[in-house]
């Protein structure tokens, strides 16, 4: 089979995508390999911190519920605190999945196989994560639900010039593409699990799941035809979700955040943020479970190459941002923006600029691009400086509103912090419940990319 | 290897997909239905300290809505009468009856009459009652045939998109001044142009934004 198209060849001298010999046989034995071998003990330790993080979020979740949104840190002027700022921050880290899956795919970017069923997990965990925010931040929770068009006789409707009303459908519509893409993608492997399963509660199990697949011919066209159709669904969707959550901030008329820059800068800090995670993930992960034949240095370099690019399209924003409010001659935005870079939060905008400006530079030197050490930091450090670039866009304009007489320092509280780390366990817990229950790489698109899938070498009948 | 799965299981998935299309649809129309005001409170009818007949008071002997109620045009609220006001006649009508010992009670102790409320908005929404008379809105729009009810019920929903209709589209319900307290009152074949004329004269344009109602 092949998802991939299946007369491009890779180019001759590229590092090949698998290394160590693999067959057919073994590309199934050693991803399989990893789900049913017993339990490590570590994966309980893991999951135990990662569980108790999520009851972090819980019990942050439940006395907010309980009190109201007075328990976190926010003031009058700055009315959106670190409840957008992390619902940006994780929504951005989710962009890095359907890229991989779909744009790549389309590209015929045959590297993406090894990670794709892994970068796409981590965009559902991410949204997760990410939705919990806009659900916990209205005061009233139990009217949430105003949030979607739902006929009542309140004639309650939402506005839908409101760019708050667009995130919410972009956002589940994001997540609901993603849902379909990755389980369409895990068919054909949950169909390998179901037929190696030993007990007939996991036969049932992966049985249901896998949907009767059987491998056929035709079932095979169907299946390539589908996955292709999702990821040209999909591939808009890459582009339009974090412009949607850009607008958020550029519809209003807020100085610094009242630009059209926003939707394509924010897009290439969604895709930056995403690539660094994944690589810290694809970095913990290859080396716990063995998988350095599947994810090689070269997948690395080249999602730090992208991380490369994009890092230096978000510093041109940055600049950008700054000539326009020169440029502009309006003193109000530019005192918006020397106060970011000089004013009481100018700690927060050094942070952001050191590590999704400066970081990133560092991956032009092929020698520090391959090295993992730095590449794992560098990981860490852009998704903290991204972060913060959150944080900059968020309070600093807000903290310094049309009213001298407003304006405050913002602070967080404990819940505030408490709800974010409580936010990584739930995204923690459902990586781990992941890698222990579903093939964590795409067995059948793996063996695709093998020499073996191609013994024409690209050729054809001659 | 063996069939897992019996062959009927393949209808699952558009099983699946009808069962949660019609069950969200079934879950909106129950909530839309039976949680709304209309289902809820229209015809609620709580029962009060006193058999005190509006059909008698108001549809019987005649008494214009504004004899007893007579902050309506003037405030807000449209105030419940004080007992002084029951005593104006009771005074000299049916001073001894057995039904009106509590209204007696009452003047006597400067105690007020416990009334139920019957028509309740919620304290976040604003509504002024003089604003409405002044438009030309009268009390039978929102309160019913009052004049022909023994003990008062609640006949309109009061929910937000009953307010909202009439907001959108008022003109059937604007009568003259003099005609606000008529609870038999018909719109005339001028309606549309009489309509059209007070809205201009009045300058009427019913807020439908939040803060029209919600401050």
């Amino acid at each position: 089979m092949s998802t991939e198209a299946p007369h491009i060849p890779t180019s001759p001298g590229a590092p090949p995508l698998v290394t160590g010999n693999q067959t057919f046989a073994s590309v199934t034995e050693n991803i399989c390999r990893i789900t049913e071998r017993k339990t490590p003990p570590v994966w309980y330790l893991a999951l135990g911190a990662a569980m108790s993080l999520l009851l972090v979020l819980f019990g942050s979740i439940g006395y907010l519920f309980w009190e109201g949104t007075g328990i976190w840190g926010l003031n009058n002027p700055v009315g959106w605190g670190w409840a957008i700022i992390n619902f940006v921050w994780w929504v951005g880290i989710g962009h890095a999945g359907t890229l991989i899956s779909a744009i790549l795919f389309l590209l015929r970017q045959r590297w993406r196989t090894s990670i794709n069923r892994f970068a796409e997990a981590m965009t559902l965990f991410a949204i997760s994560c990410a939705l919990i925010f806009p659900g916990i931040h209205v005061g009233r929770i139990w009217v949430a639900y105003w949030m979607f068009p739902i006929p009542n006789q309140m004639q309650m409707w939402p506005n839908f010039r409101s760019p708050l009303l667009w995130d919410v459908f972009a956002v589940s519509t994001y997540f609901a593409a993603s849902l379909l893409f990755w389980f369409t993608g895990l068919i054909p492997d949950l169909a390998t699990f179901r037929d190696r399963a030993t007990s007939k509660i996991k036969k049932y199990i992966f049985g249901f799941l896998a949907l009767g697949w059987r491998g056929g011919n035709r079932q095979w066209r169907h299946y390539e035809l589908a996955y292709l159709i999702l990821a040209g669904i999909s591939t808009p969707l890459v582009l339009s979700v974090h412009s949607v959550v850009s607008t958020d901030f550029a519809i209003s008329i807020i100085p610094g955040w009242h630009t059209t820059i926003f939707p394509p800068y924010f897009v290439a800090g969604a895709i930056f943020s995403g690539f660094a995670m994944v690589v810290t993930l694809t970095i913990i992960a290859r080396k716990l479970f063995h998988l350095e034949d599947f994810i090689t240095v070269n997948h690395l370099e080249r999602m730090n190459k992208i991380i490369l690019l994009t890092g230096s399209m978000v510093g041109y924003a940055y600049g950008m941002e700054f000539f326009i409010a020169w440029y502009s001659g309006n003193i109000y935005e530019q005192a918006v923006f020397l106060n970011r870079a000089f004013g009481q939060y100018a700690w927060a905008y050094w942070i952001m600029i050191s590590c999704n400006v400066i970081v990133p530079q560092l991956f032009w030197f092929r020698k520090l691009r391959t090295s993992i050490p730095v590449m794992f930091i560098a990981s860490l450090l852009i998704n903290v400086g991204m972060w913060f670039e959150r944080f900059v866009i968020v309070v600093t304009s807000l903290a310094q509103d049309f009213l001298p007489a407003n304006w405050d320092y913002y602070r967080p509280t404990i819940w505030d912090i408490s709800t974010f780390v409580g936010s990584f366990g739930l995204f923690f817990t459902l990586f781990l419940l992941f890698i222990r229950f579903l093939p964590m790489i795409s067995i059948t698109e793996v063996k695709a990319v093998l020499p073996q899938a191609d013994p024409h070498q690209g050729g054809s009948h001659e | 290897m063996a069939q897992l799965f019996p062959k009927w299981t393949n209808h699952f998935p558009t099983v699946a997909a009808v069962a949660g299309f019609v069950v969200t649809v079934l879950v909106v129309g129950f909530v839309w239905y039976y949680f709304s005001p209309w289902y809820t409170d229209v015809g609620y009818r709580p029962p009060q300290p006193i058999s005190y007949s509006h059909k008698l008071h108001a549809g019987d002997l005649g008494m214009d809505c504004r004899y007893c109620h007579n902050y309506v045009e003037m405030s807000p609220h449209a105030n419940v009468p004080a007992t002084q006001t029951c005593m104006n006649c009771h005074t000299l009508i049916l001073t001894e009856s057995d039904f009106l010992l509590p209204v007696r009670e009452s003047w006597k102790t400067k105690e007020p009459i416990a009334w139920n409320r019957v028509h309740k908005v919620p304290d976040y929404a604003y509504f002024n009652h003089s604003a409405h008379m002044d438009a030309g809105i009268g009390c039978y729009d929102c309160h019913g045939n009052i004049a022909d009810m023994v003990v008062v019920q609640q006949k309109q929903p009061l929910s937000m998109g009953w307010c909202l209709d009439c907001h959108r589209n008022p003109d059937a319900h604007l009568r003259p001044h003099g005609e606000l307290t008529n609870m038999s009152w018909t719109p005339p074949d001028n309606q549309k142009a009489f309509a059209e004329n007070l809205k201009k004269e009045k300058q009427l344009a019913p807020p439908e934004d939040c803060s029209g109602c919600h401050r």
